[in-house]
């Protein structure tokens, strides 16, 4: 079993870490509201710090900073258009296979300090690092097995056994294996859409990714898949940190343990779930959460 | 002025001159008979090209009854030579299905692998506009007269093919195929194309985010999506290639395949002469051939097997395009 291993990373040396703790309670330290009283915040996974983002002339993300926990789900909420998955597919760089895209400031991810939005950055490399569920499923046109392993083969792994046994550990990992494990070689569009939703939730933990977006995972799925995902969702925070696009209020205080609110592409509200969600600071998040418009 | 055929419009002045609810009923009579009317127009042409395949059909079959009679099913499927001129004909189908095969493999061999290639690069690489110029040109091979190509087969290629192999004969098989290969680039590829286009984004953004790059995409996620729209771009290559007349007329010499039991495989070797059924049917209609008699007969029989071969082709590329649809 590789179980153990999703999630984790390359252990740095002692001094290392004292400087990049440093860099941490700094970095949370623009967040007082956060990490006031009893509240211990965890160590920050993605740093996004004043980032743009345009599509041609046309600005969708407008000077955002959010500190995304690590191992824990972070929700990204507000209404239709209000950027909310152009940032989320900001982490993955998908806007790069599209032309006339341009990002500007800074994503940075802990604790290897890459910058993923900078030039330099291979975002082949980079998605490998952080992995992406869909709005709707999409499984390739091939085996249930194949699906998952896609992207240990694009990692370059070749044993047969070890890519088996990281497969299995995926599919267990997203809650699918005592559903599939009988029927691995059939092809994956024989399944239910909230089996394929797993699917491709299993697809993306394979790599051992240290990031796992999610965009509307379940605006496709009934309530009863929805239920599932969502449950898997939380317990997928033990190994990986999560970062989740929704449209839907009650999923997101379901599922997040901190949420931040867009408007018009901009962050309205970053906070404790809890506290967005009973306590909103600003009077937009307010009107927003209880309906008012959105 | 009112047009005829436009119900609506053609109810407007009634309606002022007549009380309401009488107006009203008018003019749902008029749209009534209108649209009956439609219907039986289009049902007719529809029907019609119904009636003209089962015209062929009936003309194949009647005709090939006398033929059979007289020849037999057996000998025409088993006899090794086919030579209706001679004083003592014989009438074996083997060696003219031989040539139709040979030349369509060649021709195939060509157009499958760079048609799909074409077909690839134009969906997954190629820049919006480099697109839409590179399609209609590629079609425009299409576009050429068949006879333009047999003569490219015959002046040009095997010219060409005979400096590398100087013992090749001036008409070959081999000359046409890849002719006729060329010819068929354009409806692997366009076809092609258009079904791996239609295979929606999110697939994509599915593969690149796992780390997949553009080939990997292109070639392990796009094209298998798409293989029901490719597999019916290529049934249609096979099609027109069984299907071809003037390439392999004119390049491939009309000569029918002369089969040896203990050699079968030589008959394989597209470096040599050979007839398809295509070029004997064309062959017998320039011919001073009698209607009625027998060697005119055997032109349906011919038709009549290429008509099976076809169909058999456009079944296998139903049951393949049912195989592998993809509910994206």
């Amino acid at each position: 079993m590789v179980t153990a291993g999703l999630g984790t990373m390359d252990r740095p040396g002692a001094e290392q870490v004292e400087v990049r703790e440093a860099a941490l309670r700094e970095a949370w330290s623009a967040w007082p509201g956060v990490a006031s009283g009893r509240h211990v915040p965890p160590p920050i996974k993605a740093d996004v710090r004043s980032l743009s983002f345009w599509y041609g002339k046309v600005q969708a993300v407008k000077n955002v900073s959010i500190p995304i926990a690590d191992r824990r789900v972070t929700a990204l909420i507000g209404p239709s258009g209000c950027g909310k998955t152009t940032l989320l597919r900001c982490f993955n760089r998908m806007h790069d296979l599209y032309r006339n895209t341009r990002y500007e400031g800074q994503i940075v991810l802990h604790p290897s300090g890459t910058d993923i939005i900078d030039r330099g950055v291979n975002p082949i490399e980079m998605r490998m690092r952080i992995g992406m569920v869909f709005q709707k499923p999409n499984p390739f046109p091939k085996s249930i097995f194949e699906n998952v392993a896609f992207g240990l083969r694009m990692k370059g792994f070749r044993g047969r056994s070890e890519i088996a046994d990281r497969v299995e550990a995926a599919i267990r990992a997203a809650a699918l294996w005592d559903e599939v494990s009988d029927r691995l070689r059939k092809p994956a569009y024989d399944l239910s859409g909230g089996q394929q939703q797993r699917l491709c939730i299993a697809r993306a933990l394979a790599t051992e990714p240290e990031m796992v977006l999610f965009d509307e995972p379940t605006s496709a799925l009934d309530p009863v898949a929805t239920a599932r995902i969502e449950e898997l969702v939380q317990s997928l925070k033990e190994r990986v940190t999560v970062l989740i696009v929704t449209h839907n209020m009650q999923q997101a205080g379901r599922v997040s343990d901190f949420t931040a609110f867009m408007y018009l592409g901009e962050m309205v509200e970053f906070d404790r779930t809890e506290k967005v969600f009973q306590n909103p600071g600003k009077q937009l998040t307010e009107q927003y959460i209880s309906g008012r418009f959105g | 002025m009112v047009q005829p055929r436009d119900a609506a419009q053609a109810a407007k002045p009634v309606e002022r001159s007549v009380p309401r609810a009488d107006a009203a009923a008018s003019m749902r009579f008029r749209r009534a008979v209108v649209d009956r009317a439609m219907q039986g127009v289009l049902g007719l042409a529809a029907a019609s090209s119904i009636a003209v395949t089962l015209g062929i059909v009936y003309i194949l079959i009647s005709e090939s009854v006398p033929f059979f009679r007289a020849v037999g099913l057996k000998t025409f499927l088993t006899d090794t030579m086919w030579t209706p001129q001679f004083a003592v004909p014989r009438y074996g189908i083997v060696p003219l299905l031989m040539g139709t095969l040979v030349t369509t493999m060649v021709a195939l061999a060509v157009a499958l692998p760079a048609g799909s290639i074409i077909a690839i690069w134009l969906s997954e690489f190629a820049p919006a506009r480099l697109r839409e110029t590179v399609k209609p040109v590629l079609e425009l091979l299409a576009a050429v007269p068949t006879v333009v190509y047999g003569y490219f087969a015959l002046l040009f290629v095997t010219p060409l093919l005979q400096r590398l192999w100087p013992d090749l004969p001036t008409f070959n098989m081999l000359g046409a195929g890849l002719v006729m290969g060329i010819m068929i680039i354009p409806y692997v590829s366009s076809l092609s194309e258009d079904a791996m286009r239609a295979v929606p984004m999110l697939l994509r953004e599915g593969s690149f985010a796992v780390g997949g790059n553009k080939i990997v995409t292109a070639t392990r996620v796009v094209f298998p999506a798409a293989l029901s729209g490719i597999a019916a771009a290529y049934v249609l290559g096979i099609s027109r290639a069984v299907g071809e007349t003037m390439i392999v007329a004119v390049a491939a010499g009309q000569q029918p395949l002369i089969l040896d039991p203990a050699r079968p495989l030589d008959a394989m070797n597209p470096g040599q002469p050979g007839a398809t059924i295509t070029a004997f049917i064309v062959s017998v209609s320039l011919g001073d051939v009698q209607h009625g008699e027998i060697g005119y007969q055997a032109i349906f029989a011919a038709g009549l097997t290429l008509f099976v071969a076809t169909l058999g082709f456009n079944v296998a590329g139903y049951l393949l395009r049912k195989r592998f649809r993809q509910a994206y």
